[in-house]
């Protein structure tokens, strides 16, 4: 009786829910659609045109696409953004977990209030942060200098282009490592704590117990946050656009790829090769993160 | 799509508009220089009876209150909203995307006397002769006249200009013991050793990323790097000997530590005028506005006098910034937009306003003419009379200066190339072979013939 009753509602019910479903759905996909595929498509259009003052807009084929490769303005950016990655991010990724891991042993007091203060440089927006750090790193009247020089230590030129590359490193940790710190943090609350038990029973201390035990188990949530990391790094334009009216000569129209594509597009009005660019970079991003998971994915095989 | 149905609208009614202007002729029609028939004053009064709604994008600031307020009581039945997009390049990067866009631009916004030929040459502007325009050349300076004039067309009303002069701090230069202001360049480099030598400060700042000031500097020595023939050639030379001579003179001021290189509009370099660390700045007439309000406790320290000269038998100014007013393309209602760039800058009140309430450089003759505006003095300058200074200076800006119609690209150029030249202290002529080249560079890749 109750198998034909299922059977009976079961095709308007399931219908009803499938429905549901999609009406769910919809608000994302429409947005989806409308504000990332049809850019991304209109995007990919304008890339094989060339456009310019005198002569108008012609098809160019692919032709964006070879002047990108063999740019060294573009290429010199990919190779700063590398460089940036290779140094920052294990140094931020290592901070956050070093942090969340402290607070996970339950060994600091006020935890909470940690959480809280090194979240909130994430919660300043990325614009007003620059350009705080853009002031204390004044030569002449900036915070930093005047500390330095009250203490009669030398105070280096922070925004020189030796040092620029540096100062952006110490901005983008600054804000993120709180971000990852709270991912890492969630991720470690969900270990079961019988392992904790039964490692403290074998007697391994907590440094081994974080090596061990706690830092696999979140594998996944530190992968999440290189990823992440690889795409912002690359994705850096905050830091050279607002930085580079205080020192222009340390930060070049193509210091980074993001900013280079931006002046591409606004200042020299070629519209067209900026979507070149900037669809070469997105696919140099995916690239190096299909990477990155392929060689972490490697090891955990070669370990089981 | 909506968006092309639009623009194609805007487009159509554009064309109705130019064919009906075209086709009318009246009792009063007259034509204007270029060839192209005025429209008539009853086409003018039904437009400006009409209620109509204008957008001008501007970063004048007060100007709703003052210059417009006046226009809009003049005109009820129209109505202007003022709108600040952004200073300088942010505004002309909105512009650049609304015209792209075909949509969301304003009928009238203010443009730089240098970005002009930059508008004209993607067409983005309205010729303003069939709304007679060619009536208002004598209200004008020349040489502020000459420079909306090109393409077969007028494309922008002059607001203001920017010629140079040097203000500097008289307290600092006296202790260092010059008490007549530098009047050629060979004084300032003497002036410039002293200032060094006897007080902490500089005798100015270089800003290192200011393109438009170096672009002031060769007009003063008279270079004439940019040319444009309207169509498509275009000459640029950056390497003549009058640039050298400039570039090498402030080469040797940088090298032997005479001037800092800061960039500048910044906080740092704000602060930097405020305490004293620069004791002058080579600027434009527009300049102390920026000093009045950051440096406002040095209040009455300062003068202003002549930019030190070449010659010494001549006068020669160069010009820095400047605005017009000028009409966008797919403006739907072109004559009384053109009626609202004509008010706020030729009417006798509107004008002077601006020089008196603004402290724009003025560019109307009757103003320059006006004792009220001449005999300002200024609390700032220690009670001196700044206006009549600059009015003198104005008359020496050499009437015949082109700009090349990519000026954002130039600026930019300028600061991957120029920037890190005079930051370093190197080779500055040496840089302006390398900003010339990537210039020379873009115009062909950009179509045009380089001469």
């Amino acid at each position: 009786m109750s198998a034909l009753v299922a059977r009976r509602n079961s095709r308007p019910l399931r219908r009803k829910q499938v429905t549901t479903a999609y009406l769910l759905l919809a608000p994302f996909v429409v947005v989806f659609l409308v504000m990332l595929i049809i850019p991304l498509v209109y995007s990919g259009y304008l890339s094989t045109f060339r456009t310019t003052l005198i002569g108008g807009t012609q098809f160019n084929g692919l032709a964006n696409y070879v002047r990108a490769f063999t740019d060294s303005e573009f290429l010199g950016g990919l190779g700063r953004m590398g460089l940036f990655l290779i140094i920052q991010v294990p140094l931020m990724l290592g901070l956050s977990l070093f942090v969340a891991l402290a607070l996970d042993s339950g060994r600091v007091r006020g935890s909470a209030a940690v959480r809280l203060l090194t979240f909130v440089p994430y919660a300043v927006p990325g614009v007003v942060a620059t350009m705080m750090w853009g002031y204390l790193y004044g030569n002449d009247f900036g915070l930093i200098g005047q500390i330095l020089r009250a203490v009669h230590l030398p105070a280096p030129n922070l925004l020189s282009a030796q040092n620029i590359l540096g100062s952006m490193m110490n901005i983008v940790t600054w804000q993120y490592v709180g971000y990852n710190m709270i991912i890492m943090f969630a991720a470690l609350r969900t270990i079961p704590t019988e392992l904790f038990e039964a490692a403290e029973i074998d007697g391994a201390s907590q440094l081994r117990i974080a090596w061990s035990i706690k830092i696999p188990a979140i594998r996944n949530a530190i992968m999440l946050t290189v990823i992440f990391s690889i795409i912002g790094t690359f994705q850096l334009f905050n830091e050279p656009s607002l930085l580079r009216p205080l020192n222009p000569a340390a930060i070049s129209s193509s210091y980074t790829p993001n900013f280079y594509a931006y002046n591409l597009a606004f200042i020299n009005q070629d519209i067209n090769y900026a979507a070149a660019i900037a669809f070469v970079l997105g696919l140099f991003i995916a690239a190096i993160s299909y990477v990155v998971q392929l060689s972490t994915r490697t090891r955990e095989g070669d370990g089981k | 799509m909506q968006l092309n149905r639009r623009h194609l609208l805007g487009l159509g009614a554009g064309a109705l508009a130019a064919s009906a202007v075209a086709g009318c002729s009246s009792t009063t029609s007259s034509t204007a220089a270029s060839g192209a028939s005025v429209i008539s004053e009853d086409e003018r009064t039904k437009a400006l009876n009409t209620p109509t709604e204008l957008t001008f994008w501007t970063w004048v600031p007060d100007i709703a209150t003052k210059e417009v307020a006046k226009f809009m009581a003049a005109y009820p039945n129209i109505k202007v909203k003022v709108e600040n997009v952004g200073q300088g390049a942010a505004h002309y990067q909105k512009l650049r995307t609304a015209l792209k866009a075909g949509e969301g631009g304003p009928d009238v916004a203010q443009m730089e006397l240098q970005y002009i030929s930059s508008y004209v040459v993607t067409k983005s502007l309205v010729d303003l002769t069939p709304y007679g325009a060619a009536s208002l050349q004598p209200l004008f300076v020349d040489w502020c006249w000459k420079q909306v004039v090109m393409a077969n067309g007028i494309y922008a009303i002059p607001q203001d200009s920017g010629p140079l002069g040097n203000v500097y701090r008289k307290d600092i230069l006296d202790s260092a013991g010059i008490t007549t202001p530098p009047a050629t360049w060979d004084d300032y480099y003497t002036a410039a050793k002293a200032v060094r030598a006897k007080t902490k400060s500089y005798i100015s700042n270089f800003a290192s990323g200011q393109g438009g000031m170096f672009v002031a500097l060769l007009w003063q020595a008279g270079a004439k790097p940019f040319t444009w023939d309207g169509g498509q050639k275009v000459g640029i030379n950056l390497t003549s000997p009058e640039a050298t001579k400039v570039m090498q003179y402030w080469q040797k001021l940088i090298q032997e530590d005479l001037v800092s290189t800061d960039a500048d509009f910044n906080d740092a370099w704000y602060q930097g005028l405020a305490n004293g660390k620069y004791a002058g700045w080579v600027t434009a007439a527009w300049g102390p506005v920026f000093l009045q309000g950051t440096a406002a406790k040095t209040t009455g320290l300062w003068r202003a006098a002549k930019a030190p000269q070449w010659s010494t038998t001549s006068d020669a100014s160069g010009n820095w910034g400047g605005s017009t007013t000028a009409l966008i393309k797919g403006t739907k209602n072109p004559i009384a937009a053109y009626e609202l760039a004509k008010y706020i800058n030729s009417n006798d009140a509107s004008a002077l306003q601006f020089a008196t309430d603004q402290f724009f450089f003025p560019v109307t003759k009757s103003t320059i003419a006006n004792p009220t505006w001449s005999s300002q003095t200024s609390d700032f300058f220690g009670g001196q009379k700044v206006n009549e200074l600059f009015g003198g200076i104005a008359n020496s800006v050499d009437a015949n200066f082109q700009w090349l119609p990519f000026m954002e690209y130039v600026y930019s150029s300028a600061q991957d190339t120029m920037t890190p030249a005079i930051t370093n202290k190197g080779d500055l002529v040496a840089a302006m072979k390398a900003w010339e080249a990537a210039l020379k560079t873009y115009a062909t890749q950009q179509g045009f013939t380089v001469a």
